[in-house]
């Protein structure tokens, strides 16, 4: 059995659950409906009044939020309260070029922690743990919100932030940290460095690592619990519902618990926006279900995924969402094929590289085309150029297998491709789709 | 006698070739001869160097590097010298993988790099049809 940061809600009957959402989001929907405009609006085209929701059921009579919503509504329009009321902004990088600024009251804050606080405990983190932060800290959601989780439970704190390794390195093995929260990407290029400085992994203190931010793979996770010696665990979350801490995994590591009392799950067909029955793959929407400075109904965070509700062994009652195996607009459509980044990372993975790598994909004479770069490993050089291209070769055939399309392989030396400590820039689309 | 010579794995990029061979003349080492193999995204750098032990492990703080077994063949420094190496590696059917040449410290000397499939067989074959091949303790002599 699992040790809880609130077991009572974390355990609680699936009865119990429903009560507490058919009771929040009455009063949540009033609350929008009133101090939202833009989402009034949205309500009374299609003609949903407050009263019309009175359980949890009633929540699909609601419209959608996008993030081409939030971009329109940027930035006061989609505020929940008296910006009095409010404490705190945190914002998205903007890496597609849409700026997301989410507003917290101290409610809010309190809320995000305890989730992260679920999250840290749910690793086996304890007062007596040493966590090491390095996430972005600053506008970026992950560093302030595992910063929070870590402090509510007793943690010692290392507020490292991201980037500079070599004090990362430093830190962690000085003052014996024993958490590590980064992106799984910059994870596996602090066990790189720590490799290249010759020490082993039984050489550090770390015992779990908390992991999200960005999309990784089940390969990606036996890498990096290799080369730390630990037990990877992932989070997820996004800004625009509080920052990370929206779910999380348990020690069985199938799936991200979801905070339910706080935030309800819905799996839609990302064409027609129907809600899929239980056991679906489609988009996943989140409503904060009681948060007060943006509290978003219905939002389509366009991440690929399914929700189940086996019992878990953990013995935490709430729905796990399984990893995002995409996102409905990552998704490369390729000749005509879709295709998941996360599929080239499995087949790299799969043929013993390094998951450093990048996706280019662009058209010529009206052709796409796809090159990937990866780089080789020291093991793998060879002084003859045709055993080099002969693996290339090797792998076009493993990716045309798994893709069903021909991608151009090349094999690169090490630390060639740009890595950014924070996320790592994995594909870039040179064609132009849309205007 | 086969001798150490080390490949480099190097992006196919402008400052990648500049910055190892900056780093091995700060270190006072002396390039014997060298080659390279490139593709549009990478190249292989090989080298002779004076000494490959130091040159590895300055090289491979930047970049993959391995030693490769070579045969420097010794040869007068005339028309049809080449000729006669190749000959003979032929009729005992040894596959040259690639080649290149540097010239000796004495005027009229010149030696072939060799790498080929059966670095023992080519060895033998060489030294009975009377070619001199340099080891690593003569090419240091040399430098």
């Amino acid at each position: 059995m699992s040790n809880y940061y609130q077991k009572e809600i974390e355990t609680a009957s699936r009865d119990e659950i429903i009560r507490i959402q058919n009771e929040k989001i009455v009063r949540q929907v009033k609350r929008v409906y009133e101090n939202v405009p833009y989402y009034r609006d949205l309500m009374d085209k299609k003609g949903v009044k407050p009263e019309d929701i009175r359980s949890i059921d009633d929540i699909k009579l609601l419209p959608f939020l996008s993030k081409a919503d939030l971009r329109d509504a940027y930035p006061y329009g989609l505020l929940g309260t008296d910006i009095r009321n409010c404490v705190r902004i945190q914002s998205t990088s903007g890496t597609t070029g849409r700026r997301v600024v989410a507003f917290y009251t101290q409610h809010d804050i309190d809320l995000w922690e305890e989730c992260c606080a679920r999250a840290i405990v749910a690793a086996g983190g304890t007062n007596e743990d040493v966590c090491q932060v390095c996430y972005g800290y600053g506008l970026f959601t992950g560093g302030p919100g595992l910063n929070g989780g870590s402090h509510k439970v007793g943690c010692l704190t290392l507020p490292m932030s991201s980037g500079n390794t070599d004090r990362q390195i430093q830190f962690m093995m000085d003052l014996g940290a024993t958490i590590l929260c980064c992106t799984p990407s910059y994870a596996a290029y602090i066990g790189e460095t720590l490799k290249e400085k010759g020490y082993k992994p039984t050489d550090n203190k770390l015992k779990a690592g908390i992991f999200g931010a960005e999309p990784w793979t089940e390969e990606m996770r036996r890498s990096i619990q290799e080369s730390l010696g630990i037990k990877a665990y992932d989070i997820y979350g996004l800004t625009e519902t509080s920052g990370p801490g929206v779910a999380f995994e348990c020690e069985e590591q199938t799936g991200m618990h979801i905070n339910e009392d706080h935030f309800y799950a819905e799996i839609i067909d990302p064409d027609t926006g129907e809600v899929l029955p239980e056991g679906s793959k489609g988009e996943l929407v989140f409503t904060s279900l009681d948060k007060e400075g943006f509290p978003l109904l219905r939002y389509r965070t366009r991440d690929i995924c399914v929700l189940s509700r086996e019992k878990c062994s953990c013995g935490r009652t709430h729905v796990k969402m399984s990893k995002p195996m995409g996102r409905s607009d990552d998704m490369m459509i390729i000749r005509g094929v879709n295709v998941f980044p996360s599929q080239i990372e499995t087949v790299l993975l799969k043929e013993g590289y390094d998951p450093n790598y990048q996706i280019v994909v662009d058209r010529e004479r009206n052709n796409d085309t796809l090159d990937v770069y990866v780089e080789l490993n020291p093991d793998q050089f060879s002084d003859k150029i045709a055993d080099i291209q002969n693996r290339e070769k090797s792998l076009e055939g493993a990716m045309r297998a798994m893709l069903g399309i021909g991608a151009k392989m090349h094999l690169v030396p090490p630390k060639s491709i740009a890595r950014s400590e924070g996320k790592a820039v994995r594909v870039i689309d040179k064609r132009k789709l849309h205007d | 006698m086969a001798i150490t010579q080390l490949s480099v794995f190097l992006e196919n990029k402008p400052g990648k070739l500049s910055e190892t061979v900056r780093k091995i003349s700060a270190a006072g080492i002396n390039i014997r001869a060298m080659s390279i193999a490139d593709t549009k995204d990478f190249g292989i750098l090989r080298l002779i160097v004076s000494d490959a032990a130091e040159t590895k492990r300055i090289v491979s703080e930047h970049a993959i590097v391995t030693e490769t077994e070579v045969i420097a063949v010794r040869m007068d420094d005339q028309a049809g010298a080449l000729s006669g190496v190749l000959d003979a590696l032929e009729t005992a059917q040894i596959n040259v993988e690639y080649l290149y040449a540097f010239t000796g410290t004495k005027s009229d000397s010149a030696y072939v790099v060799l790498r080929v499939d059966n670095t023992a067989a080519a060895e033998e074959l060489l030294g009975k049809r009377g070619f001199a091949s340099l080891s690593d303790a003569e090419l240091k002599a040399m430098l």
